[in-house]
């Protein structure tokens, strides 16, 4: 019974079925009248869709299986393969997990009951987008790749503007769009130039293509933009502050947390066809990545919006993730394969780590915004007394995401770090090294945004009367929060666990590589970390029951804050977000300035006056903007050609077809 | 395991004694006759008899602070090796988590500080954040250069490997790097020229004002801290700069704690001699060590 049991159920079919599964979850709701049923029916299958998705992807990932089915589809462009291999499973992990806990979050976030217009658009385009995901994972040919691919851009885009009354919703919305077909079109050239090179729209095997053609570099050249717009690595990032700041916040933590993950599978994945990858294409993406890294978190440490914060964070995220493949690739070029290991380790574990860090701070920036009424940080404060166990679980979130010990972000930056210093010992590119201070600078840089942020909302007194009505979040709220908080702090505990989840991966990417002795090595390493760990959570517990036992023996009062002499305190005096983080813009000033409007003062007795300073993005402003704007004037012609009329459109289709047949004859 | 022991020992009952002897010397500069050496020992004890005050804007994140802070620098302790003895904790990598066990510490002191809600605290947590983030790069670049220097990848086996022969023959770099780390140890344990432990004129400071509101044994945990800090920072500065070894294990760590006392005379000495700097003037000199330590590691990786 249990041998036929394990027979039918084949992890991959699991997989396969559950990504189906989440898919339709939105389905049933359409057709209900009754406005929520169909939310939490929706969430019931989510769910019982990573129950089943997330252990059997484990399984196809330890088991090192490739699983190969054939889609019969009837198009002309060859077989349609679905394979779940390593890769492939892996970065299932996160589209199962994510989209589980966001849909569980969305019953209390987003309530049918409240939002009776928006709710059944929001649950069928977010099962839309996590089942677009997951098939993109698995999808082998060309061109049905890129059909997933457009579903899932679009279903973000009609997730992003579930709010369209609002005017900044919409402007965020068309520049996602923009954007996201920008790399659409970079992706078609890229499939066509591979199906050029191998002869059928099947994506090539790892490791099967020269790397050394010029149609070689200009793949390489096609992913880079296609994909790492998804992924919004630099300069390609403009349109992910405001998109991932505007969607709803369990919407937001899948496009930030997998959604922009898809972007670094299809670099992943591209680089896997290629042996013998140049130089050149490791260090592009080492820069961009550092880049991408340093200035994304610079931008962040500036932002005054609580979601837009996030959001600039997960370039840094994208970028050290960028940054550890990059190294990586140069160490397969250099036959350094210490670089190679540590760099992959340390940028698919950070994948890994993102994709749980970073939904638990947006669906915490959610539960703050749904009991504030505001994204705006200078108006918030005090939040800590109201909503404790948010608080908790966001200090969690917030420490994990600097990359500091105990928790998970630390882990993939050790291992980077690990990689960089052992350079000192290679042969060639040695000043490799010259990274670590950089991506020391960045982690000083996390710890002053997230400590703005987790001060400014968090801690002090309330700064406003902008509370409508301050609670704490409920347990459909918490609940996905605190699983992701776990996650963040057991792979930060035993960070032994998380290596044996990337290996498999990395193995597949290079068979060659991986051996049992260097990831016991490494296990060995990461052991000890974990027990310093270990003996750090100890010593906090001993030195809190010294506390314990002397706050006991002494005499505890309570009054308000000193304010040095200064009896008429209000809680406007207390520092805000923007005030704490001026120091330190100040010290980037360049790539980032603050515009600060000043009020002029003038009189004995001056009138109520009003500062207000925002923080601009130079290359945006001097660069992005320009740049559309005379591309706006250059293609204006073309506007009469969108003249509102239905039968123009379907007539514009038809003659396009008519003429490419022409061509083709 | 005796060295362990006499380790953890040193690492709990010596921290306070710098304290004492940068009073001591301060206050000969000054012609007075000073605080005898043991008052922060007093000071601490004292400090745990007494009652505890809390401001009513704060929650547990502000209690949480002390002991964060404490308990980070303490396992930090446990991975700089004390002379020519080996720490208790050391493997591959180690140096990494040394740095960011004080990043942990530090980010639970600003929260605890912003916690109260008083602008003061959270403009010392403001400059902070920034200054210590300048400070950070500084730190990668000397272990960089330790690093290449030993050949090794764990903070003991770099630090103990300097010797005098290390010094003839890389003394640049060397100086440069025990220029940028002197640099990175003041400013860090918040001395002067980068501020004050002594004043509390809120305006001109970081570190005190951040912890203005912690009284009883919540401040005795602070205080104490901040002298492990010292002492830790300083054991890491002491193997560049005074690298006695004499392969005598009893006679090592009695070279080891005198020269710490010299460190503390050092300081003492500075602190005399040097007035604050403008607050403007210090994100300059942090960097000014920065670009040090990374010629000391030009130097060594070219």
């Amino acid at each position: 019974m249990y041998f036929a049991l394990q027979g039918a159920l084949d992890p991959a079919l699991v997989a396969l079925s559950a990504a189906l599964l989440i898919g339709c979850a939105g389905v049933p709701g359409l057709f209900l009248r009754k406005p929520g049923p169909g939310q939490i029916i929706a969430a019931a299958g989510t769910i019982l869709a990573a129950f089943a998705g997330v252990p059997s992807s484990l399984l196809l990932l330890y088991s090192h299986t490739t699983t190969t089915y054939l889609l019969e589809w009837g198009l002309p462009f060859g077989p349609c393969e679905l394979v779940i291999d390593p890769l492939s499973a892996f970065f299932l992990l996160p589209v199962f997990l994510v989209s589980a806990a966001g849909s569980l979050f969305a019953v209390g976030y987003w309530p049918a009951a409240e939002h009776r217009t928006t709710e059944r658009g929001l649950t069928f385009f977010y099962g839309l987008l996590a089942s677009s995901m997951a098939l993109l994972l698995m999808a082998r040919n060309g061109v049905f790749f890129i059909m997933v691919w457009e579903v899932m851009a679009l279903s973000a885009y009609f997730l992003l503007v579930t709010e369209h009354e609002r005017e900044d919703v919409r402007r965020a919305g068309i520049v996602y769009l923009i954007a996201t077909h920008t790399g659409t079109a970079a992706l078609v050239v890229y499939f066509s130039l591979l199906a050029s090179q191998t002869g059928s729209f099947l994506l090539p095997a790892a490791g099967s293509l020269s790397a050394f053609s010029s149609t070689a570099s200009l793949i390489v050249l096609t992913a880079f933009v296609g994909f790492g717009a998804k992924a919004g690595i630099m300069p390609f990032h403009i349109w992910l502050p405001s998109a991932h700041a505007n969607a709803p916040s369990h919407v937001s933590a899948v496009m930030s947390g997998v959604m922009l993950k898809m972007g670094m599978y299809g670099l992943f994945r591209t680089l896997t066809y290629f042996y013998e990858p140049p130089f050149l294409w490791g260090a592009v993406l080492t820069v961009c990545g550092i880049t991408s890294a340093l200035l994304g978190i610079a931008f962040a440490v500036a932002q005054h919006d609580l979601k837009r914060l996030l959001a600039c964070s997960s370039i840094e995220n994208i970028g050290i993730i960028t940054t550890g493949l990059g190294v990586a690739l140069l160490g397969v070029s250099s036959h350094n394969n210490t670089l190679v290991y540590l760099g992959m380790a340390g940028a698919l574990l950070h994948i890994l780590n993102h994709s749980f860090f970073k939904p638990l701070l947006f669906l915490g920036s959610g539960a703050i915004i749904h009991a504030v009424g505001t994204r705006d940080m200078n108006l918030m404060g005090g939040l800590g007394k109201s909503m404790p166990r948010v608080t908790l679980l966001f200090l969690v979130g917030s420490v994990a995401i600097c990359g500091i010990p105990p928790l998970n972000g630390f882990v993939s930056e050790f291992l980077l770090y690990l990689g960089l210093f052992r350079q000192l010992e290679a042969v060639s590119l040695t000043y490799l090294v010259f990274l670590a201070p950089l991506l020391a600078l960045v982690g000083g840089l996390a710890v002053v945004a997230f400590t703005k942020l987790f001060g400014s909302v968090f801690l002090g007194t309330p700064r406003s009367t902008v509370a409508p009505h301050f609670h704490e979040a409920g347990v459909t709220m918490l609940l996905p929060m605190f699983f992701f908080a776990l996650l963040c702090l057991l792979i930060g505990v035993a960070p032994q666990i998380a290596l044996r989840l990337v290996s498999p991966a990395i193995e597949f990417i290079y068979p060659q590589l991986v051996s049992p002795s260097i990831t016991a090595g490494y296990g060995d390493l990461l052991g000890r970390l974990s027990l310093s760990g270990v003996l750090l959570i100890a010593a906090a517990a001993l030195v809190t029951l010294f506390w314990k036992w002397r706050l006991g023996k002494v005499p505890v009062s309570a009054t308000p804050t000193w304010g040095c002499g200064y009896q008429r305190v209000t809680a406007r005096m207390q520092y805000g977000g923007a005030a704490f983080s001026e120091l330190a813009v100040s010290v980037f000033n360049g790539i980032l300035r603050q515009r600060i409007e000043r009020p002029t003062i003038a009189g004995l007795f001056p009138v109520a006056a009003h500062c207000s300073d925002q923080p601009t993005e130079t290359f945006l402003e001097r660069v992005i903007s320009p740049l559309f704007a005379l591309t706006g004037i250059a293609f204006a012609f073309l506007r009469r050609l969108q003249n509102g009329l239905m039968h123009m459109y379907v007539l514009y289709i038809f003659a396009t077809l008519f003429i490419l047949m022409l061509w083709a004859h | 395991m005796l060295n362990s022991i006499i380790h953890i020992f040193l690492a709990l009952v010596m921290p306070p004694l710098l304290l004492g002897i940068i009073g001591k010397t301060k206050a000969a500069f000054a012609g007075r006759v000073g605080a005898p050496f043991l008052q922060p020992y007093y000071d601490l004890f004292r400090l745990l008899q007494k009652g505890s005050v809390f401001s009513t804007t704060t929650s547990w994140v502000f209690r949480a602070g002390p002991i964060v802070a404490l308990a980070t620098t303490a396992i930090a302790a446990l991975l700089v090796p004390f002379g020519a003895h080996t720490p208790p904790i050391s493997f591959d990598g180690d140096m990494i988590l040394y740095a960011y066990l004080f990043a942990l510490g530090r980010f639970f002191t600003m929260a605890a500080a912003l916690d109260t809600g008083s602008s003061f605290e959270g403009m010392g947590s403001a400059r902070e954040a920034t200054f210590s983030c300048l400070a950070e790069p500084t730190l990668f670049f000397a272990l960089i250069t330790l690093s290449r220097l030993s050949g090794s990848f764990s903070l003991s086996s770099m630090l103990i490997n300097i010797s005098f022969g290390v010094w003839l023959s890389n003394g640049a770099a060397l100086i440069l790097l025990v220029g940028g780390m002197f640099i990175v140890l003041l400013a860090e344990n918040c001395r002067i020229p980068f501020d004050d432990p002594n004043t509390h004129l809120e305006l001109t400071m970081i570190h005190e004002v951040m912890v203005l509101d912690h009284s009883g044994p919540a401040f005795a945990l602070i205080q104490y801290a901040a002298a492990l800090k010292l002492f830790v920072l300083g054991a890491f500065f002491v193997h560049l700069a005074l690298p006695y070894a004499t392969g005598n294990a009893a006679l090592d760590w009695a070279l080891f704690i005198i020269s710490m006392l010299e460190l503390a005379v050092v300081i003492g000495v500075v602190e005399s001699a040097m007035a604050r700097l403008r607050m403007v003037r210090i994100p300059q000199l942090l960097v000014a060590a920065t670009i040090l330590a990374a010629f000391s590691t030009l130097l060594v990786i070219r």
